[in-house]
């Protein structure tokens, strides 16, 4: 067939030398004296800079009973400094025509403007000085907290999906903080003070808990100076705790939840396992984890759609989801989307079913090749988004990893084998290691 | 080879430096298709955007849905390649092509490397003037979107949206349903996709953009090979629909912890005079940043919303002027009431000079950040020839932006905020809001 010599043909061209050249990024890391890690990534196309700051601290550092204070204090990030009034480094980034927004998750908190590559020096001034000199008072607090339990009203408790996921996360982890939501239980957020915002940012905001990234129209000599001045002159904090984290215990019996709401129209089967994540310098079990996520679920070809939709029509729609930059142990998720019908239990038996063939019959050769192919040429478009490569390094630094593991990521990808693929979904899709979710409507509750 | 005719416009835009490498480049095909192009061969790769005016809103008034269906099963195989063929294809070339429809436009978004142009245009081709529409491929798409309209049924966004296009459009296709209902969308047959891609696919409402790693001439021959055999015409275009939007509320019943409320009034047309001086009117009561007026009563002071915002929304054949806010149910009523309140103020007191003037800093200064990578370029291209703006529009862009006086944004503000005329539909149980007209 000539579809397959072209696709032979493609990926030879691909992995000659002139690939790397198209696919390298200019990217260069130092580390100041105070510890702050920096991150400069080059794109010299437009004189445009989008200047980053990364903590190492998300939601999965809150102390107990206070979750949901990552973001909450992110929130007041916004409110004034000892110099700055409340609102005014949002007003002044506008002012010089930039933008500027921040976002927590599990593993870190991240602020970042996008602007004119000239005004850098300002964005790290004031970045700097809300970095250790926030003044909050009674008042942010009690209209903050009222806007991040709306935001938790329109994320979560408006979206049935969102609550049955959090559900599942909270089954899925016995002891880590991952089972926790990031925005936080609602009766937490609604207790959280002045004292549990201030003890986060004390503990964990300083430059040595870090990351500077800066990407766009800039040099690292240029950033470094600047980081030198504004961020260099903070003190490194010395009582920074390790990151403490509970371990998930071996799991030795599958856990199911069902969710049921009226708001939900279309029901379907939700699964999820426990896997590792891409740890520094050891990242092939999650390598093949990430390409198993495309081989099971990756869309139209994936092993998945073509049993569940095509072969058969059970489903509507299949998905598999795996991200390996974790500080710790991430999952492994499937969703099935039954068909008119088709029952939820014949949706996950038939889930099951498939699995069970796909670790006796292997994994399609041509079909990894295409997915190899993606992933090298993924690399090339990538760098028509400096700030995704920013992101990605942000990502991966405050989650354990090194410049170097982002580095070699892509080589280890193209190095995971069809028997690697396999060995990984045999240690991972364990039934005994699963929590199956099924998401229903309230109306079917009898049957 | 035929002769390539390159317009001898190039704009070369040193008036806004973070422009710079942004000239757009007009170019005729030998068989006469026109396409906008910004070459840029420092990545081997191109974005290509093609926009096909007219969108769901050219549905027969008995098939609506039928539009929305057909774009999804473009991606289900074409000539001789059935739907998992066409994918792996796809896959094989590294190729992405993103189908999009709205009320105005059916759009196709495709990013390809270099190395592989020639074959992803052939398979593009093919897309486009062979589709298959396999009657098991209809029925698994269709599957997929009765299912989705079923979870339209039970969202609040999707609900508020409902109601409000059919209270402002009425009967107009802009009144939807869009994406049909679960009637028409069960009732649709193979023929009548075939019916809907010749309502959408002809060489008369088509715009062109390519961005990337292309030359003129390359660029020429590409739009021939995948473009020039398209019928010249198809059927007309709607005619421009009537707003009629009465000032009030309109609360729809819907259990949830939460309300939904868009609220809109009459709007103001992209080729107004006007325009631009709305524009940074917008911006300073309820554009996206966190210093609009509404954020900053709603949100910052107290603390009602996640999120409050205000749109003008010119299209093709209706203007309005709209916002969107939610909040939990014993406060959208507060937080209706705070949105009246500085809609009535800004009419009547109007904004400061300094609101304006950092209105006008922040829009011409961020507008150079959009440009930020190819496929938005090529997106932005679109929009530029869609609403015929020129060749010249990046250029002139923030002059128009800086021309605005305060006493223009008063003027506006007089003219066009309707505080009346403001209708809110609220999905939710809010307390102490029954539906009523003003």
């Amino acid at each position: 067939m000539q579809r397959f010599i072209l696709g032979l043909a493609l990926a030879f061209s691909l992995g000659s030398s002139a690939f790397s050249e198209a696919a390298k990024e200019a990217v260069t890391s130092f580390t100041l004296d105070n510890g702050m890690d920096v991150i400069v990534v080059e794109d010299h196309r437009a004189p445009v800079v989008q200047h980053m700051v990364w903590y190492r601290a998300g939601s999965a550092d809150e102390p107990v009973g206070s979750s949901g204070v990552a973001h909450f204090l992110e929130h007041l990030l916004f409110k004034a400094t000892d110099t700055m009034a409340a609102g005014e480094l949002s007003a002044v980034v506008a002012a010089n025509g930039g933008n500027d927004n921040a976002f927590t998750s599990y593993d870190y908190t991240a602020y970042f403007q996008r602007i004119a590559a000239d005004r850098l020096e300002l964005m790290m001034q004031m970045e700097s000085d809300r970095m250790v000199n926030i003044r909050l008072t009674e008042r942010d607090i009690a209209t903050e907290r009222d806007v991040i339990l709306e935001e938790r009203n329109q994320r979560t408790e408006n979206n049935p999906r969102a609550l049955f996921g959090e559900q599942q996360k909270a089954a899925q982890y016995l002891n880590h903080r991952y089972g926790v939501p990031i925005i936080g239980w609602r009766h937490e957020m609604e207790a959280l003070d002045m004292e549990d915002a201030l003890g986060f940012y004390r503990t964990y905001y300083a430059p040595n808990n870090a990351i500077l990234v800066v990407s766009g129209d800039v040099y690292p000599d240029d950033v470094r100076a600047l980081a030198e001045k504004y961020y260099g002159a903070i003190p490194a904090n010395p009582d920074l705790p390790e990151r403490f984290r509970a371990t998930e215990p071996p799991q030795t019996a599958a856990r199911r939840l069902t969710f049921r709401d009226p708001r939900v129209a279309q029901e379907y089967v939700s699964r999820s396992y426990l896997a590792p994540e891409r740890d520094a310098g050891a990242q092939r079990k999650a390598a093949a984890l990430t390409i198993l996520e495309e081989v099971l679920g990756g869309g139209t070809t994936s092993y998945l759609a073509q049993k569940l939709q095509f072969d058969q029509q059970i489903a509507i729609y299949t998905g598999a989801f795996y991200s390996g930059v974790s500080l710790d142990d991430t999952t492994f998720d499937i969703v099935v989307v039954p068909g008119p019908g088709v029952s939820l239990q014949d949706a996950e038996d038939a889930l099951d079913q498939a699995l069970r063939d796909f670790v006796d019959e292997g994994v399609d050769p041509t079909q990894l090749d295409r997915i190899k192919m993606q992933l090298r040429a993924a690399q090339i478009y990538a760098r028509d988004n400096v700030e995704g490569i920013a992101s990605r390094y942000g990502r991966a630094l405050t989650s354990g990893l090194s410049v170097a593991d982002v580095q070699s990521w892509p080589d280890i990808l193209q190095q995971v084998t069809e028997d690697d693929i396999i060995a990984a979904a045999r240690a991972v899709l364990r039934p005994e290691g699963s929590v199956t979710g099924w998401l229903m409507r309230a109306e079917e509750a009898i049957q | 080879m035929r002769p390539m005719i390159v317009s001898a416009l190039i704009w070369v835009l040193s008036l806004i430096p973070a422009l710079a490498g942004v000239q757009i480049q007009e170019v005729t095909s030998p068989r006469g298709i026109k396409a906008w192009l910004v070459e840029d061969h420092s990545i081997p790769f191109m974005a290509l955007e093609l926009s096909f005016r007219g969108g769901v809103s050219l549905d027969p008034a008995d098939k609506r849905g039928a539009i929305y269906l057909m774009t999804g099963l473009l991606e289900e195989g074409s000539a001789e390649l059935e739907a998992v063929e066409y994918a792996r294809e796809l896959e094989a070339l590294a190729a992405s092509v993103d189908y999009d429809s709205s009320d105005d436009t059916i759009s196709i978004s495709a990013r390809f490397l270099t190395e592989n142009r020639d074959q992803v245009v052939a398979l593009l081709r093919d897309t486009i003037m062979k589709p298959r529409f396999d009657p098991d491929a209809l029925e698994r798409v269709r599957g997929q979107v009765l299912s989705g309209l079923a979870g339209d049924l039970k969202d609040p966004n999707e609900i508020a949206g409902a109601a409000f296009a059919k209270m402002a459009y009425g009967d107009h296709p802009y009144g939807g349903p869009e994406k049909g209902t679960i009637e028409t969308v069960s009732a649709l047959t193979r023929d009548d996709m075939f019916d809907a891609h010749s309502r959408i696919f002809a060489r008369d409402r088509l715009f062109i953009s390519a961005v990337g790693d292309i030359t003129p001439g390359e660029l020429g021959k590409l739009l021939d090979d995948l473009l020039a055999d398209l019928p010249e015409t198809s059927v007309p275009l709607p005619g421009p629909a009537e707003v009629t939007i009465v000032g009030g509320v309109t609360v729809v019943d819907f259990e949830t912890p939460q309300s939904v409320a868009f609220f809109a009034q009459h709007g103001i047309d992209r080729h107004d005079e006007d325009f631009f001086a709305a524009y940074v009117l917008n911006q300073i009561l309820g554009g996206g940043s966190f210093e609009s007026r509404l954020m900053h009563e709603v949100r910052e002071k107290r603390g009602l919303t996640y999120g409050v915002y205000s749109y003008l929304v010119p299209k093709d054949l209706a203007s309005v002027y709209m916002g969107s806010v939610a909040s939990s149910n014993d406060r959208i009523a507060e937080a209706i009431d705070v949105i009246r309140a500085e809609w009535t103020r800004v009419a009547t007191e109007g904004v400061t000079a300094q609101e304006v003037e950092d209105a006008k800093t922040y829009l011409t200064g961020a507008y150079p950040l959009r440009f930020d990578g190819n496929g938005r370029i090529a997106r932005i291209l679109i929009h530029m020839q869609m609403d015929d703006l020129g060749l010249d529009y990046i250029v002139t862009r923030n002059d128009k932006v800086n021309a605005v006086t305060l006493e223009d944004v008063n003027r506006v503000a007089a003219e066009l905020l309707d505080p009346e005329g403001l209708h809110f539909v609220v999905v939710g149980q809010p307390a102490g809001l029954e539906t009523s007209t003003n």
